[in-house]
């Protein structure tokens, strides 16, 4: 039986102390206060004094509450059963199910060793032209979508749950509205995708110490399906507000803030949870898509600023479509060379001259004359941010290349174009075919 | 011998605070004993009785009242025969044999031998009984890869000995004893081809330090013609991200002239890596046949690994670094990236609760970030060879502003500042590095006089460039015009370079030299050009040859032929002779 401390010595925000012994660093405990149970793990310790983070919160809790160590680290249930669950940032149910206490497993584990990891070399499609044209997601890989408050990155997320080709989904939230966290649920519902969906939300409304657990409870539950044999992917939402959620604990702990108020080790927080993407030889994979937002539409604000140092690559969601400017996935020429042959030369010829669209763009709004060439290129431009630009667009990556096409028959002569010959002898398409 | 002890009282994320009655030094090792664990830590401050430690690795289960045991010792590297090829971690763990043991994660409390003890080197004495020796006199020989590694009397044997016995020619392990030395008071010391050193004190065994002259070939253009590196010199490459330093260095990492090549991967993605592991071994080094391993050391500890280890991690690199060099070799240390390095220092320095200064860095930061640099050099060893150290360090500034503490006091102690700029790889300029604003104090492998007459064209031609923005081409004169196209071809063909093109990714230094004085004879020229769209097309079409020329194997009948093409093509519309080629202070 463990023993019970019945004096917690100070309360300052979500942060408490007691004098107690035999406790081990980052260990868990549930405190019991008149307004029921909660858990807590230690963040400090100086001689007997332990200081923890309450996952409820400070509010309410008394001098004389009771807290009782547990003395495991936190952790979180591991089976089959999680398919299909929802569960808060803490581990416990969201939905009505039960509780689920078989096989725990630590959450935050060690990191994969460098020498075990391998190239990537698969792509995962998603049905967006945007993605899997332009900016191909590659198993393993770990990319953010930077947006602002507004935008509709929380749509694309649960579209991309629904369209990806993965064995399952691991979705967390953190400080998400309600009302989203059950636009994510009933899409995801309507559209049949819940049965290979694992939830671990947590709400603007839920304390702020269970937004710091979400990351770590979906990557160690991910981690243990990878190691199973299944193509896992993460979808996190908002890793802004992780970050601030460290922020204010690490206030709260009297921490030294390093820029603009967030703690000196955001880089290696947020390394620890985007590392944990990998694709392990001969099991299973983890990849991470996290949606950052940016305060202000600052890409120098520090979250944005380092996730883009961890990252490979970026997504930026900008007027409710993903930028081709800007986005990046570094990894993608590792799998857009053995798609089909005109994949390359379309992705690169198709941004060129939506490049040149954007200059015409400008020249016109400047009140500049439209050249013949001009009118083609924005003829070309509006085509493009119909067909292909569009959220709502939802095709393969082989139709989409072929509307590739057919946009440029449209816009242009295959001349125009700036591609090679052989290409164009294969895929230019005949006057009939295109409209 | 009693171990030192002590006990935890307190544990703050990785740092342990311990109380102890024993004697105990600054940066001395100790081992945090938990059940049939060992936690590397390293003291870090020392208060009276109490002792702050960081920890190498997770603390999370350690308790008040757990027992440490202090080593004695500082943090060490181990130094002798099998370095080369290896992937070691900060501590200088070998990653494969760790996932051997451990499978895909890296377990915590788990430290193997650096150096394999299995392996038997075929060692050749140099020195006979009798010998007066001291630290870094080579005693013998074995080969290593290409290269003859000397067993040398360790660095910390400062005084004169004499050599009592050594062993003859034959197959020994590292730790094998292969020589008894006795010092003037008549002490005995064994001696074994391996030897520890601690990583954060720099090993002067030479005979002095001298001024870096001669170019480290980098193969780059922009880096050999206009912002050369020296053998035994340091540089840094800041930039945003997604600029492409991690690219740069791994370019240089393959294509650099020098002996061997330690890249210290500190903080950064553990993709990145990987692909040089798997890439490397597959390359083949123009300069030697063999696998581009055989010349590395890989010294990984990436984003997710322990801090405390990734402060480590680029002290061992150096050391190792320096060892090589007293062998007379060019060592070149890559060093990505120290703005993680610093980071780590400044989340030490928060849980020691010191005074932060700016961006809450440290306010020992300058010092720190100079005196790594300052361990590279260009040194004469004691038997009258050279040998370098040179050090290549990117930097991470926050929001890729290069005002904040890191790049600044960087930039105090380098001799070459390749600033990379988010405008040159958002036009898909690379490699990116900012040709105005960086710059270097080492000398250049083509003519100074050649360089300082391009830079002005170039620097002539961004000021035109920034002139056109407002007033548009139709405002701008055709002599200013021509400046700015021709300032625009230098930077396509000569300053921005191919990295995925086998023949452009390395360019030699007798190339560079041979094609630079057919680029001044186009920046010097005068052209019978008198309008804009002509002057256009005609430099539009110069650009195309001149690319397919750089595409063209060095010497071949391709390059013959298309150079040709180019010179008469030049010839067309250049008035004067080609032989009075370039004019100098005249643009």
């Amino acid at each position: 039986m463990r023993k019970v401390y019945s004096k917690i010595e100070s309360i300052s925000g979500n942060v408490i102390s007691v004098s107690a012994e035999g406790v081990n660093y980052n260990d868990l405990a549930v405190v019991t206060s008149s307004h029921g149970e909660s858990l807590a793990n230690v963040i400090r310790m100086n001689g007997n004094s332990v200081s923890l983070q309450v996952f409820s919160g400070g509010r309410g809790v008394s001098t004389g509450d009771e807290v009782r160590f547990l003395g495991h680290p936190m952790q979180v249930s591991f089976s089959e059963n999680l398919l299909g669950r929802i569960f808060t940032g803490s581990g416990k149910p969201r939905d009505n199910g039960p509780e689920l206490t078989e096989n725990m497993i630590d959450i935050g584990g060690p990191s994969v060793n460098p020498a075990k990891r391998i190239i990537p070399r698969n792509m995962i499609r998603t049905g967006i032209p945007m993605i899997d044209i332009f900016n191909s997601l590659v198993e393993s890989q770990k990319l953010p979508i930077f947006s602002v408050s507004g935008e509709p990155y929380n749509e694309l997320l649960s579209r991309i749950a629904m369209q990806a080709e993965v064995d399952m989904i691991i979705l967390g939230g953190m400080g998400l509205k309600y009302d989203d966290y059950l636009s994510f649920k009933e899409t995801l519902e309507e559209g049949g995708a819940m049965s290979r969906t694992i939830f671990f939300v947590h709400t603007a409304a839920d304390p702020i110490v269970e937004c710091l657990l979400v990351p770590d409870m979906s990557l160690a539950v991910a981690e243990k399906f990878a190691l199973g044999g299944k193509k896992v992917l993460v979808l996190l939402t908002d890793m802004t507000n992780f970050a601030d959620a460290m922020k204010e604990i690490a206030i709260t702990m009297e921490q030294v803030p390093s820029n603009r108020g967030y703690p000196g080790d955001l880089y290696s927080q947020l390394a620890s949870r985007y590392e944990k993407a990998v694709d392990f030889e001969g099991a299973g994979s983890i990849t991470i898509l996290a949606v950052t937002t940016m305060p202000g539409d600052d890409v120098t604000h520090p979250v944005p600023d380092n996730t883009g140092y961890i990252t490979e690559g970026q997504y930026y969601l900008r007027n409710g479509r993903i930028e081709p400017f800007g986005s990046l996935s570094r990894l993608k020429q590792m799998v857009n060379g053995d798609t089909r042959e005109d994949h390359r030369p379309v992705m690169d010829g198709m941004i060129k001259l939506y490049a040149a669209y954007k200059e015409s763009q400008e020249k016109k709004s400047m009140g500049f004359r439209m050249s013949d060439w001009d009118e083609k290129l924005l003829k070309y431009g509006a085509l493009f941010e119909s067909e292909m630009m569009d959220l709502s667009v939802n095709i393969p990556l082989e139709k989409a290349l072929d509307n590739g096409w057919r946009i440029l028959a449209e816009s242009f002569t295959s001349d125009e174009t700036g591609l090679r010959t052989d290409l164009l002898n294969k895929f230019w398409p005949s006057e009939k075919e295109s409209r | 011998m009693a171990k030192n002890l002590g006990k935890i009282v307190g544990i703050n994320g990785n740092m342990v605070s311990v109380e102890t009655d024993s004697q105990v030094s600054l940066n001395e090792v100790g081992f945090i004993l938990l059940n049939e664990q060992r936690l590397k830590a390293e003291v870090i401050r020392i208060t009276g009785k109490r002792l702050e430690l960081q920890v190498f690795e997770a603390t999370s289960g350690l308790s008040i009242g757990n027992s440490v045991e202090f080593s004695g010792e500082l943090l060490t590297v181990e130094l002798g025969p099998g370095l080369l090829t290896q992937i070691y971690d900060g501590l200088q763990n070998p990653l494969p044999e760790l996932a051997e043991q451990c499978g895909f994660f890296l377990q915590r409390g788990i430290y193997l031998n650096a150096l394999p003890r299995n392996i038997e080197w075929d060692f050749t004495p140099s020195a006979k009984v009798g010998d007066t020796v001291s630290s870094a006199y080579t005693l013998g020989t074995v080969p290593e890869g290409q290269f003859k590694h000397r067993v040398m009397v360790p660095f910390s044997y400062t005084e004169s000995y004499t050599i009592k016995d050594i062993k003859s020619s034959g197959k020994y392990t590292v730790d094998t004893e292969i020589a008894i030395i006795e010092d003037e008071k008549g002490n005995k010391y064994s001696v074994s081809m391996m030897f520890t050193w601690p990583v954060k004190r720099p090993i002067t065994a030479y005979a002095e330090r001298l001024k870096p002259g001669a170019p480290m070939v980098t193969k780059t253009r922009i880096v050999d013609t206009f912002l050369p590196v020296a053998l035994g010199g340091t540089y840094c490459i800041p930039g945003p991200f997604g600029a492409g330093k991690t690219v740069l260095q791994q370019v240089t990492s393959k294509n650099a002239e020098v002996d061997i090549v330690i890249i210290a991967a500190c903080g950064e993605r553990a993709g990145e890596v990987v692909e040089t592991l798997k890439e490397f071994p597959e390359l083949i080094d123009p300069q030697t046949g063999k696998s581009l391993m055989e010349r590395t050391i890989i010294i990984c500890n990436t984003s997710s690994m322990p801090v405390a280890a990734r402060e480590a991690s680029v002290y061992t690199a150096v050391t190792l670094a320096e060892y090589y060099r007293q062998m007379g070799l060019n060592v070149l240390l890559l060093a990505d990236s120290t703005s993680r390095w610093a980071q780590a220092m400044r989340e030490m320095s928060g849980r020691l609760e010191e005074i932060p200064g700016e961006e809450a860095f440290p306010a020992y930061l300058e010092s720190t970030i100079a005196s790594f640099y300052e361990r590279a050099g260009l040194v004469r060893l004691k038997t009258g060879e050279y040998g370098s150290v040179t050090i290549g360090g990117t930097v991470s500034p926050a929001g890729g502003n290069f005002e904040e503490p890191v790049t600044q006091a960087t930039l105090k102690v380098v001799g070459a500042f390749h600033g990379l700029s988010r405008e040159r790889s958002d036009a898909r300029k690379y490699p990116a590095i900012h040709p105005l604003e960086s710059w270097s104090k080492y000398p250049s492998v083509v003519p100074v006089e050649k360089v300082n007459y391009a830079r002005s064209v170039l620097f002539r031609g961004n000021e035109v460039g920034q002139m056109m923005k407002v007033v548009g081409e139709e405002g701008t004169s055709i002599e200013d015009y021509l400046i700015y196209l021709k300032s625009d071809f230098l930077d396509f063909v000569y300053l921005q370079q191919n990295s995925f093109d086998p023949i452009d990714a390395s360019v030699s230094v007798d190339r560079q030299n041979y094609i630079f004085d057919i680029l001044l004879t186009i920046l010097g020229g005068k052209f019978d050009l008198s309008n804009k769209a002509e002057s256009r097309k005609y430099f539009n079409k110069l650009r195309q040859i001149f690319l397919d020329y750089n595409g063209a194997e060095w010497q071949s009948d391709d390059f013959k032929k298309l150079e040709t093409e180019l010179i008469d093509l030049i010839k067309v519309k250049k008035s004067g002779n080609l032989e009075d080629a370039y004019i100098f202070q005249k643009v």
